[in-house]
C-alpha cells in the first residue's frame, strides 16, 4: 500500500501545514493548469523544481518520494507509449525531439501527482471538509467527501486483512500470465468493495442515531481565517499562472536540446 | 510441530507486538491464546502460516522455517480461518467458496467434489450449497468460513475468535468438532476471549500480555489464577469464581468444569453432615 502512504496525512505543524486548504487548493489547481499548458521540456522542469522548497518547508521528503516512487509505475507506461507513439509518428527513427517529449510528457505526469501528493500530505481530512464547508457546499457533500478520504487508510489496512485471508487459502497473487494475475484480485476486490458497502450503511445508521442532519444550520468547533503566509501563497499563485500564461502566449520555447547546444543526444 | 524461538515483531508503524516468545506447539496438541486487546495474539499466530515473519528469531513448522517457503505452501499444513468471514467470502455460491482453495492447491475436479461435500455435511451447511454466502446470516457467514479451510484438511488448524457471534447451540458444535479433531491427532490453535468456552474445552493455555507470554499451562492450572489472569485483563470462569470465593470451606481452587464442581460440592456437603 505504498501508493496510499504517499498521500496519507499525517499531523505535524510547518508553516505549508498551517496555510488554509483553500488557497492550498487554488495552488495546486494552478499548478495543475500551468503543467498542462506546456508540452515542452525547461517550462515542465520549472515548475518541478518551484515545489521542491513547498515539501523542504513542509518537512513531508520522506512520505513525498514515498508517493513518488508509487507513480514511477504509471510515469514509466507514459514514458513508453509517448515515446513508442513519436517514434512511429516521427518515421521509425530515434530523435532528438521525440524523446524529449517523451520525457516532457513523463514530467508532466510527475509534476501533477507532486503537487497533489504536497497538497494532501499537508491537509488533514477535517481541515479539508471544513474548507468545503465555507465555501458554501452543502454539508451533506463535505461530509461524504471527508468520509471518503477518511477512510482510504481504513480501507487499504482491510485490503491488506482480505489479502491475508486469501493467501491462507492458497491464493498466489504473483502466479499466472498477465491475465490470471488480473483474474487474482476479484477474491480480494469482492470482499472489500462487500464491506464498503456494509460500513457505509453501518455508518449511515449510527450517524442517524446520533441526529445527523436534525438542523440545517450547523455549527463549527474551528473557523478557518486568512494569515499572512495565505495571502503570500495567492500572491505566489498568481504570478505562477500569469508568468505561464505570458510565456506560453508571447516567447517561443527553446527545447533542451538547443539550449544544450545540440551535445543533448 | 511448530517451534517458535524468541521471536520479536515490530509492524512497519513501529509497533513492537511480538516481545520475545517461544513456544513449541506438539503434534495433536489443543492450545487456546487468551489475553487482552492487542496483546499479539493475531500478530503471533500470523507468523504460524507465514503471513508475518519475524523481525528477530525464527519459527520452525514441521522444521522448516517460515521465511523459506510461501503462505500458500504453509497453508496446506497450515489453515487458518480468520475472525471475520466477510474477508474472505467472494463466490458466487457456498459451494465455490469452500471449493476455492481446494482449486488453488490443485486438487482435481472430482477430489474437490468429494471434499466440498464433505467439509458442508459436517458443518450443517448443506442446504445452502446452491445459496449466495452473502445471503447467510453472521453465523452461517463463520461456519463457511471455517468450512473452506477445513475441506482441505489441514494438520493444523487455526481459529481466531471462532465463538464470536455464535449462539450456544453453535459453540456447544464447535466443541464437539475440536474434540472430534483432537482424536485425528489434529492440532488445534484457538485464539479467543471467551474464558468459559475455554473453560469447558480445557486445553492448554498460553496467556499472552504486552507481546510476551506469561503464562503457559493447563486451563485448570492458568484459569484458576486470578492474580495472572487479571494481569492480561480476564476474569476467571464465573465457576472457578465461585469456588474461589468458598475458598474458606475448605474446597478446592482449581475447578473450572461444571461437573467435578458439583461433585466436590455435594462432598464437602457429605462430609459436613457427617
Amino acid at each position: 500500500m505504498s501508493v496510499f502512504d504517499g498521500l496519507k496525512y499525517r499531523r505535524v505543524y510547518s508553516p505549508i501545514h498551517n496555510l488554509d486548504p483553500r488557497i492550498k487548493f487554488i495552488y495546486v489547481c494552478a499548478i495543475f493548469a500551468a503543467t498542462i499548458i506546456y508540452w515542452e521540456l525547461p517550462p515542465l522542469i520549472t515548475l518541478f523544481l518551484i515545489q521542491v522548497p513547498f515539501v523542504v518547508l513542509a518537512g513531508v521528503q520522506r512520505e513525498w518520494i514515498r508517493s513518488m516512487r508509487g507513480a514511477a509505475f504509471l510515469a514509466t507506461i507514459i514514458f513508453v507509449t509517448n515515446f513508442i507513439f513519436s517514434y512511429i509518428s516521427a518515421g521509425y527513427t530515434v530523435t532528438a525531439s521525440n524523446l524529449e517529449y517523451a520525457i516532457a510528457m513523463t514530467l508532466r505526469f510527475i509534476v501533477l501527482v507532486e503537487s497533489f501528493s504536497v497538497f494532501f500530505l499537508t491537509t488533514s481530512p477535517d481541515h479539508l471538509g471544513l474548507a468545503l464547508e465555507q465555501t458554501r457546499i452543502p454539508y451533506e457533500f463535505c461530509f461524504a467527501f471527508t468520509t471518503a478520504v477518511r477512510f482510504v487508510p481504513v480501507l487499504a489496512e482491510e485490503a491488506q486483512t482480505i489479502i491475508d485471508a486469501q493467501k491462507a487459502r492458497g491464493l498466489e497473487l504473483e502466479r499466472g500470465n498477465f491475465l490470471k494475475r488480473i483474474r487474482n484480485y476479484i477474491p480480494i476486490l469482492i470482499p472489500l468493495i462487500v464491506s464498503a458497502i456494509r460500513r457505509s450503511l453501518e455508518l449511515a445508521e449510527a450517524m442517524e442515531s446520533r441526529a445527523w442532519g436534525a438542523t440545517k444550520k450547523r455549527t463549527n468547533l474551528y473557523v478557518l481565517e486568512m494569515h499572512r503566509g495565505d495571502l503570500l501563497l495567492i500572491a505566489i499563485t498568481i504570478l505562477i499562472l500569469a508568468v505561464a500564461i505570458y510565456v506560453r502566449l508571447s516567447l517561443e520555447i527553446p527545447s533542451l536540446s538547443s539550449l544544450l547546444g545540440g551535445s543533448f543526444f | 510441530m511448530i517451534e517458535v524461538k524468541d521471536v520479536h515483531f515490530a509492524y512497519p508503524n513501529g509497533v513492537e507486538a511480538l516481545k520475545g516468545v517461544s513456544l513449541t506447539i506438539k503434534n495433536g496438541e489443543f492450545i487456546a491464546i487468551m489475553g487482552e486487546n492487542g496483546a499479539g495474539k493475531t500478530t503471533l499466530i500470523k507468523h504460524f502460516n507465514g503471513l508475518l515473519k519475524p523481525t528477530k528469531g525464527s519459527i520452525f513448522v514441521d522444521k522448516v522455517e517460515t521465511t523459506e517457503v510461501s503462505v500458500a505452501t504453509l497453508a496446506r499444513t497450515v489453515g487458518f480461518v480468520f475472525q471475520n468471514p466477510d474477508n474472505q467470502l467472494f463466490s458466487e455460491t457456498v459451494e465455490e467458496e469452500i471449493a476455492f482453495a481446494l482449486k488453488n492447491f490443485g486438487f482435481k475436479e472430482k477430489t474437490i467434489k468429494g471434499r466440498v461435500t464433505w467439509a458442508l455435511n459436517l458443518l450443517g451447511l448443506t442446504q445452502y450449497r446452491k445459496t449466495s454466502p452473502f445471503m447467510l446470516s453472521g453465523g452461517e457467514r463463520k461456519r463457511v468460513a471455517l468450512a473452506s479451510v477445513l475441506a482441505w484438511n489441514p494438520r493444523i488448524l487455526i481459529l481466531d475468535e471462532p465463538t464470536i457471534g455464535q449462539d450456544h447451540q453453535q459453540k456447544e458444535k464447535l466443541l464437539q468438532f475440536i474434540l472430534q479433531m483432537k482424536t485425528q491427532r489434529k492440532t488445534i490453535i484457538i485464539v479467543t476471549h471467551d474464558v468459559e468456552f475455554v473453560a469447558e474445552c480445557d486445553p492448554r493455555v498460553l496467556l499472552m500480555h504486552q507481546g510476551k507470554i506469561v503464562a503457559d499451562g493447563e486451563a485448570r492450572k492458568v484459569l484458576t489464577n486470578p492474580e495472572i489472569l487479571l494481569h492480561a485483563s480476564i476474569i476467571p470462569p464465573q465457576i472457578t469464581q465461585v469456588f474461589l470465593q468458598l475458598s474458606d470451606f475448605e474446597l478446592p481452587k482449581e475447578v473450572i468444569d461444571v461437573y467435578e464442581a458439583r461433585e466436590k460440592l455435594l462432598n464437602a456437603l457429605e462430609r459436613k453432615a457427617k
